[in-house]
């Protein structure tokens, strides 16, 4: 420890100023060394190794095959079902995205009012959709047939008189997709907004109620989303994964390939030439331009909440 | 000192200018809103204790007419009937799911404490790139991992279901954008103590980081739960709960009932974890409250 005093010399090149930082924060690096370890080994090498897979020709058996570009010439200009998918997701991620994030803040403050108790309970409530895995019973509800729980209902109600297929009429497969959705999504960044509303002091509503601050919603705007920014951050990021990558509800439900690709998804696609067509070089490159819209999306509303939150 | 301090909080809503209505308001509204949430599981429930002569019926039943608990016997019966003990997968379920809920929690709170609150050479690039790796999906990914895995001699090992799970980028963000809210004279005052930094970590920083702790073992705990052995395990005694249950659900004799059965029990241990943390975080607010 003594010896690197004396070791520092005069005038400090980059690289020795670099690594007397380095020595310095010795500690910072001891902490972050276990997660890094395990996170290098597990994610960062293998993601580093699928990126160049986009420019290959791969099917698993034998070795990459180099191809240029085109992969992505071939998506985006022949690939019709590909075009068809955008559509799909970006109509998916740009309603289930904004209203489940909304959901997931609105609902997270509203059970924040409540007496501890309860909150245990609605907390569990809300989150127990994410948790389960009843596709099942979505299937049963929306089935085609007279015993579909919403068949039998509307009938009985006499709004209809013949059952409608919900899962293969290509009027409904997106909206029931869309329900399914939403109802699992209040998840992680459902959890995380919790967590955050609890680590705000109470004696700050007290203040705020001192300084004039006389309705919960202006209890909102003033005090709960100027310091809830992190998690607001948090919640953003894991609404748009799963917003964007979404595919695996519409196949368990309204089938795969649904009918008339109305429920085809990007992530639905990639899938399709991934593991049904083993054609992995292309469904790589379809996976990097999805990465490429959450980039771009995740950077938009990071820079919108630091504004907001400044 | 379990119990909340009603009194307490009482005084601190007056204060605070809570109109009662308005909380009974929101009550109703979340109950109403809930009763449609719970009512998919509250079906798959039913249909776990339906007989199987009642699943196909006009107009289908919101009840059991008569309820059984056949499902959830043939279920553990299938189970039994494997090669290996049923008490072996509950063995090998537990080790994995608590191993990496504790590993995960403590290495992912150390590291996110420096990324939040230290500047250090590489530590921006670090936190842009666990942003990034939580966006970055793709299904060769899970190719290169299985080669790296094979390369480290790791398929058919037990350690192969705990290991690449141990360093969640997820987990980290969490903590991160938690903690990065704890005030820097805090640190600065452990600092000038003479704290080093782990115990500045874990005896000022953490014991304020219970909420996000706590949502941070459900996380955990539910994914590690949901760990399918997949390709990666091929002995029967290394197979964990949920992915024997899930091969019964999907076996010759899964009836409707049965994969509901499996659906439900599965679902059983991360509720009580979630409830058990849940209670930890609310009991951490009281607390607080009276330190402030």
């Amino acid at each position: 420890m003594a010896k690197t005093a004396p070791a520092k010399d005069k005038k400090p090149g980059r690289l020795s100023m670099l690594w007397y930082a380095v020595k310095r924060n010795k500690g910072c690096y001891l902490m972050l060394a276990p997660f890094m370890l395990f996170f290098i080994v597990f994610t960062i090498i293998p993601v580093l190794m699928s990126l160049p897979m986009g420019f290959t020709d791969f099917n698993m058996v034998q070795s990459p095959k180099y191809v240029g570009l085109s992969n992505y010439t071939t998506l985006f200009l022949s690939d019709k079902v590909f075009i068809r998918s955008i559509r799909v997701t970006l109509v998916f991620a740009l309603f289930t995205g904004p209203v489940s994030y909304l959901l997931c803040f609105l609902l997270a403050w509203l059970i924040n009012e409540l007496h501890p108790k309860l909150k245990t309970i609605f907390t569990l409530i809300f989150y127990a959709p994410s948790m389960a895995n009843v596709y099942t019973v979505w299937q049963l509800i929306f089935s085609g047939d007279l015993n579909g729980y919403l068949n039998s209902f509307l009938i009985n109600l006499g709004l209809i008189n013949a059952p409608v297929q919900w899962l293969t009429d290509s009027r409904y497969i997106l909206g029931v997709t869309i329900v399914v959705q939403l109802w699992i999504s209040l998840g992680a960044g459902f959890l995380a907004l919790r967590a955050g509303f609890q680590n705000i002091d109470r004696t700050m509503y007290e203040a705020g109620a001192v300084e004039g601050i006389r309705t919960r919603w202006q209890e909102l705007i003033y005090i709960v989303i100027p310091s809830m920014g992190p998690q607001l951050m948090f919640a953003a990021v894991m609404q748009i994964v799963s917003s964007f990558t979404a595919g695996t509800v519409a196949q368990n439900l309204v089938g795969f390939p649904s009918t008339d690709y109305k429920a085809h998804t990007i992530m639905t696609h990639a899938y399709d030439y991934g593991w049904v067509r083993y054609e992995m070089g292309y469904a790589s490159a379809i996976c990097m331009i999805l990465f490429l819209a959450m980039f771009i999306c995740s950077r938009a509303i990071s820079k919108l909440l630091s504004k907001y939150n400044d | 000192m379990a119990q909340v301090n009603t009194a307490k909080l009482k005084a601190s809503n007056r204060r605070a200018g809570r109109k009662l209505g308005g909380t009974v308001a929101i009550f109703l509204f979340l109950t109403v809103l809930g009763l449609f949430m719970l009512f998919p599981i509250y079906l798959a429930v039913i249909m776990s204790i339906k007989p199987v002569e009642e699943l196909f019926i006009f107009p289908p039943k919101l009840y059991a007419m008569n309820p059984t608990t056949d499902n959830f016997s043939d279920m553990f019966e299938a189970l039994h009937q494997n090669r290996v003990p049923f008490s072996r997968y509950v063995f090998n379920s537990i080790t994995v799911t608590v191993s990496v809920t504790v590993l995960q929690c403590v290495f992912a709170s150390m590291a996110a404490f420096v990324l939040a609150k230290c500047k250090f050479p590489g530590s921006r690039i670090i936190n842009s790139i666990i942003v990034i790796s939580l966006l970055y999906q793709s299904n060769v990914i899970y190719i290169m991992q299985y080669i790296v895995m094979a390369k480290m001699h790791l398929i058919d090992n037990p350690l192969a279901l705990i290991l690449p799970s141990v360093a969640s980028p997820l987990g980290l963000f969490l903590m991160r954008q938690s903690i990065s809210q704890v005030p820097d004279s805090m640190i600065e005052a452990a600092k000038v103590d003479g704290a080093g930094l782990f115990r500045i970590c874990w005896q000022v920083v953490m014991p304020n980081q219970k909420p996000a702790l706590m949502t941070l073992v459900i996380f955990a705990f539910q994914a590690a739960w949901n760990i399918q052995t997949g390709s990666l395990i091929f002995q029967e005694q290394y197979k964990t709960l949920t992915t024997v249950a899930a091969q019964t659900a999907a076996s010759g004799m899964a009836r409707a009932g049965v994969a509901s059965a499996v659906a439900v029990f599965i679902l059983i241990p991360p509720i009580l974890v979630f409830m058990l943390a849940q209670r930890q975080v609310i009991e951490t607010m009281a607390h607080s409250g009276i330190k402030e």
